[in-house]
């Protein structure tokens, strides 16, 4: 049984015009101590998707249908306290901005100790000593003495190493990691990224890496997941999404990536840009922007459907 | 989108939607329209003139007001102790407590702006002058500052002039101790906006600095002067109020809504109370109103809430 | 932290200097003090001899720092109205204001601050709706009015609380007097309290509903919701400790507010405070009293913004960072 198995969830966002559809059908699964990633523009969901899942979508949003199942038990329909429950505990969630955050009038040491003795009783002394032992092993020198500093006395990265810390110390069988590195130095980036997938390896957690960033998808990922406008267009291993793209869009994604060995004068786009959850296109969302469209695409939306090692939504691999 | 006629579109703006959608905000207007119509006509529809002395006679004094023995309908709010109809009083009154409250704003509004362009517009040392006198200023409460200020021009004009003038004392006093608000908030939209390219755009083609403020920046700045300038009017009337009241305020020839309860504090423990009541009364709703208005305009222009 | 102790009070100099010019101009160019004292008839053999006792044949600035000389050596000069010094006149009636608006101030606080959680958290319960109306009515209710209604319903009507003055007092000390002494004394500083702090408990209440719903929108309490903490950890822990931050130095700035509506307050009560001296000084034109009690103002002014820049560092951390 998968640990995490998303069918079908819709998020719907009332508004005093119309109601905005901003996810739609999306269904995947992670099992335990896999890497999913999940890439696409700014707009295309994958924030919301993560925000569904720990129940925490911002009112007027709200999922109108769909099931969030975690081992096999439906955790979208739960009242407040069981969710509460559920967060930190069993899902842990890292987000982008580290300077943001922290709150910065508590020390991290007191954060810290906070997640854990609000899951488990821990008495005061122990809970100290394991939120010290977290510290270290995220990376802070000098871990004992920094226990009682305030956020704003780290660095940006090191920052992030403490909400990694934070996200973790629950000690959650699955991480929600919402751009971890996004607001990061490039060169921090890539230890974040070492740092989040040796934890979760220890510890068998599996991740929902979501980011923008191709290039930390090849990297960190088993599969990866590729969405578009409220939809996940493509889904599978990561070697055959990103070797061998089965959307056109993914492969619009993938080619406008510059070679580092072969000279190129103009880069590669992709033309137009991501429809609005309030403008969608009739039929295949992505039939506007597509260089390979043909008729059945501007009727009938496509759902994902087997393509080689993947799984695309796109009618050039209808079996039919 | 077809073309509409700019009445059609008003309609259906955000802003008169929120208006629409807002039942506090239609009704805080609707009062606001009843007084200020109330104030505005008061000459024509007002039952008696208060201020007529000949028409007065100490056997109206101290009617009650209706629903206590003793009263009638010419007198529906009841007299005071020299026969005045409290009703006629108050409509008067509310004409005076507004127009001394319109100035006042207008005068703060006038120079506040001006400032406040300057300021934002010229940056440097002048804007840090400015500022600082306005910092200064607003850690002073207003009513102080007009007292204040009320007090020091009335003891230094000849005593000549003191009564005549004394109204206009009121409302640069009033004035005075409101202009740092808009001052500051034109300010702040005056430095977002000189960085725009629309601002630079007309620096480039050679326009004077004068004009670019007020022709191009001006009309940018005026959503915040708005709420600025309804929350201030409540606070004028009040600050009005609160001077006549304390007796340095509008003389009594011509009695504000302040005055009146003055007036009426007299007669608070030998029973008559209405005197004093009902002047209170409107001059609660009306800020009230204002004030309701003024907190609905905020929302509805605050693009965060939108 | 002492660095900026001092150099706050170095900036407060000028701003002292400017109102104490201010003060002083009052005295040089608003009225005649010769006039004034001596009344209409005077001959003009006692109107030079009063004029050099004064020092009024003096140059402007000479004047000038003879003022600020004696008003640093406490004598603020005689009052026109009552012809007593000033400065006992203030200090004999400053006790009765402090009390006041002390006591206006604790209500206001204790008052203010749940209510302000409350609809901050609670946002659309019934609740906090008439919480809301409630502040709502209370800033636009002119505070004398509020004390003439109190006046109306407590005293005159009811007949539970006395309408005026202070009951009887106590003196403690060499200079204080006090009515907390007596049963009478207390009851009759509840309604004028209640007048004078109604006002700013609207202002609290409102302020600490704003910034708890800021806070409540900020990304580290979306993380500490993310990590599981309980509701009451989230609100009256985290938000609750971010918002009073802000919140402590508003109100400490707002004293102005308290010195202004005390003045209306005193006079609806016929407190005998400073604030009714005020009244009282501006009706006569008693310039010497104003004077002092701009200067008064003013010092007390610079004092309370040095009390809120401390407590603002000693609260939020990230202002002890080393420079």
């Amino acid at each position: 049984m998968p640990l995490l198995d998303l069918r079908d969830l819709t998020v719907e966002f009332p508004t005093r015009h119309s109601t905005l559809r901003a996810l739609d059908r999306v269904s995947f699964s992670i099992e335990s101590g896999e890497i999913l990633g999940v890439v696409g523009e700014s707009g295309a969901g994958k924030s919301l998707t993560g925000a569904a899942i720990v129940g925490l979508l911002e009112p007027p949003g709200r999922i109108a249908s769909g099931e969030i199942r975690l081992n096999g038990q439906r955790i979208d329909n739960l009242p407040a306290e069981p969710m509460r429950r559920i967060r930190g505990r069993r899902i842990g969630t890292v987000f982008q901005d580290p300077l943001t955050t922290l709150n910065p009038l508590y020390s991290v040491g007191r954060q810290l100790v906070e997640t854990m003795q609000t899951h488990a009783r821990i008495p005061n002394g122990e809970a100290r000593r394991k939120a010290v032992g977290w510290l270290d092993r995220v990376g802070i020198p000098a871990a004992a003495q920094r226990i009682d500093a305030y956020p704003h006395e780290f660095s940006g990265g090191q920052r992030q190493r403490v909400v990694i810390a934070l996200a973790l110390c629950a000690e959650p069988a699955l991480v929600i990691a919402d751009e971890p590195t996004t607001a990061l130095d490039v060169s921090i980036q890539a230890q974040i990224i070492t740092l989040l997938k040796d934890l979760t390896r220890d510890h068998g957690t599996a991740i929902m890496l979501v980011t923008h960033d191709m290039g930390v998808i090849a990297e960190t990922a088993d599969r990866v997941a590729v969405m578009y406008a409220g939809r996940i267009v493509e889904i599978g291993p990561v070697a055959a999404v990103v070797g061998c793209p089965a959307h056109p869009y993914t492969d619009g994604l993938m080619a406008s990536i510059p070679s580092l060995q072969q000279p190129i004068d103009r880069l590669r786009q992709i033309d137009g840009t991501m429809p609005r959850p309030d403008a969608i296109p009739c039929g295949c969302r992505f039939h506007p922007r597509c260089p390979r469209v043909f008729g059945r695409c501007l009727s009938e939306e496509p759902d994902l459907m087997p393509a080689g090692t993947t799984r695309a939504a796109c009618w050039l691999h209808a079996s039919d | 989108m077809l073309a509409r006629s700019p009445v059609t579109r008003a309609w259906h703006s955000d802003l008169v939607y929120s208006f629409r959608a807002s039942p506090v905000a239609m009704l805080a207007a609707l009062i606001g329209l009843i007084l200020v119509a109330a104030a505005v006509f008061a000459p024509w529809i007002a039952p008696h003139d208060p201020m007529d002395v000949a028409s007065l006679s100490l056997l109206d004094s101290f009617k009650p007001p209706i629903g206590m023995s003793g009263a009638d309908w010419s007198n529906p709010l009841g007299t005071d102790n020299q026969g005045r109809d409290v009703l006629s009083a108050i409509m008067y009154g509310t004409r005076i407590s507004l127009l001394v409250g319109i100035l006042s704003l207008l005068f703060a509004m006038i120079v506040g702006v001006t400032f406040g362009l300057l300021a934002g517009y010229a940056g440097g040392f002048t804007d840090a002058l400015l500022m600082r006198i306005a910092d200064v200023h607003l850690t002073f409460p207003s009513i102080l500052t007009a007292l204040l200020v009320d007090g020091v021009i009335s003891a230094a004009l000849p005593r000549s002039l003191r009564e005549s003038l004394q109204i206009d004392v009121i409302i640069f006093a009033i004035g005075i101790s409101m202009w740092p608000s808009f001052a500051r908030t034109v300010r702040g939209s005056t430095l977002v906006e000189r960085d725009k390219d629309y601002v630079l755009a007309a620096r480039v083609i050679g326009v004077p600095s004068w004009r670019i403020m007020v022709s191009h920046v001006l009309p940018n700045v005026t959503g915040p002067v708005m709420v600025t300038a309804t929350l201030g009017l409540g606070l004028a009337v009040m600050n009005e109020a609160t001077l006549s009241f304390l007796g340095v305020g509008l003389p009594p020839t011509q009695p504000s809504l302040g005055t009146l309860i003055r007036f009426g504090d007299d007669f608070l423990f030998s029973g008559q109370w209405w005197v004093t009541v009902f002047p209170g009364v409107i001059l609660i709703l009306m800020v009230l109103a204002i004030n309701l208005l003024g907190d609905w305009l905020r929302d509805a222009l605050n693009p965060r809430l939108r | 932290m002492f660095g900026l102790v001092g150099s706050r009070l170095l900036q407060a100099i000028p701003v002292l200097l400017a109102v104490g010019f201010i003060a002083f101009a009052l005295f040089a160019f608003v009225g005649d003090p010769v006039n004034i004292l001596l009344g209409q008839d005077h001959t003009e053999a006692q109107r030079i001899a009063l004029t050099r006792q004064l020092g009024l044949d003096q140059p402007f600035f000479v004047q000038y720092f003879r003022f600020l000389w004696t008003v640093l050596h406490g004598n603020f000069g005689v009052s026109y109205r009552v012809a007593e010094p000033v400065g006992a006149l203030i200090a004999e009636r400053l006790p009765a204001s402090l009390e006041l608006a002390a006591t206006a101030s604790v209500l206001s606080f204790v008052i203010g601050i749940p209510m302000g959680v409350y609809t901050g958290i609670h946002r659309s319960s019934l609740l906090s709706r008439v919480f809301m109306v409630i502040s709502l009515v209370g800033v636009s209710l002119p505070t004398f009015l509020l004390g003439i209604l109190l006046i109306l319903v407590f005293s005159v009507w009811l007949g539970w609380l006395p309408s005026f003055g202070r009951g009887p007092v106590v003196q403690v000390g060499r200079w204080w007097t006090t009515g907390f002494a007596s049963w009478a004394g207390i009851r009759a500083l509840i309604l004028p309290a209640i007048t004078l702090g109604m006002w700013q408990m609207t202002l609290i209440m409102r302020l600490v509903r704003a910034e708890m719903l800021e806070v409540l929108r900020t990304d580290y309490i979306k993380f500490a919701r993310a990590r599981g903490l309980t509701s009451r950890t989230i609100n009256f822990g985290h938000a609750l400790k971010n918002t009073l931050v802000p919140v402590i130095t508003v109100i400490g700035l707002q004293f102005g507010g308290l010195v202004a509506f005390s003045v209306v307050t005193e006079t609806v009560f016929q407190w005998p405070g400073v604030g009714l001296l005020l009244v009282q000084s501006v009706a006569a034109a008693d310039i010497p009293v104003m004077s002092a009690y701009l200067l008064l103002i003013a010092l007390v002014f610079v004092l309370i913004n040095l009390v809120v820049d401390v407590l603002y560092y000693v609260v939020d951390p990230r202002l002890r960072l080393r420079r």
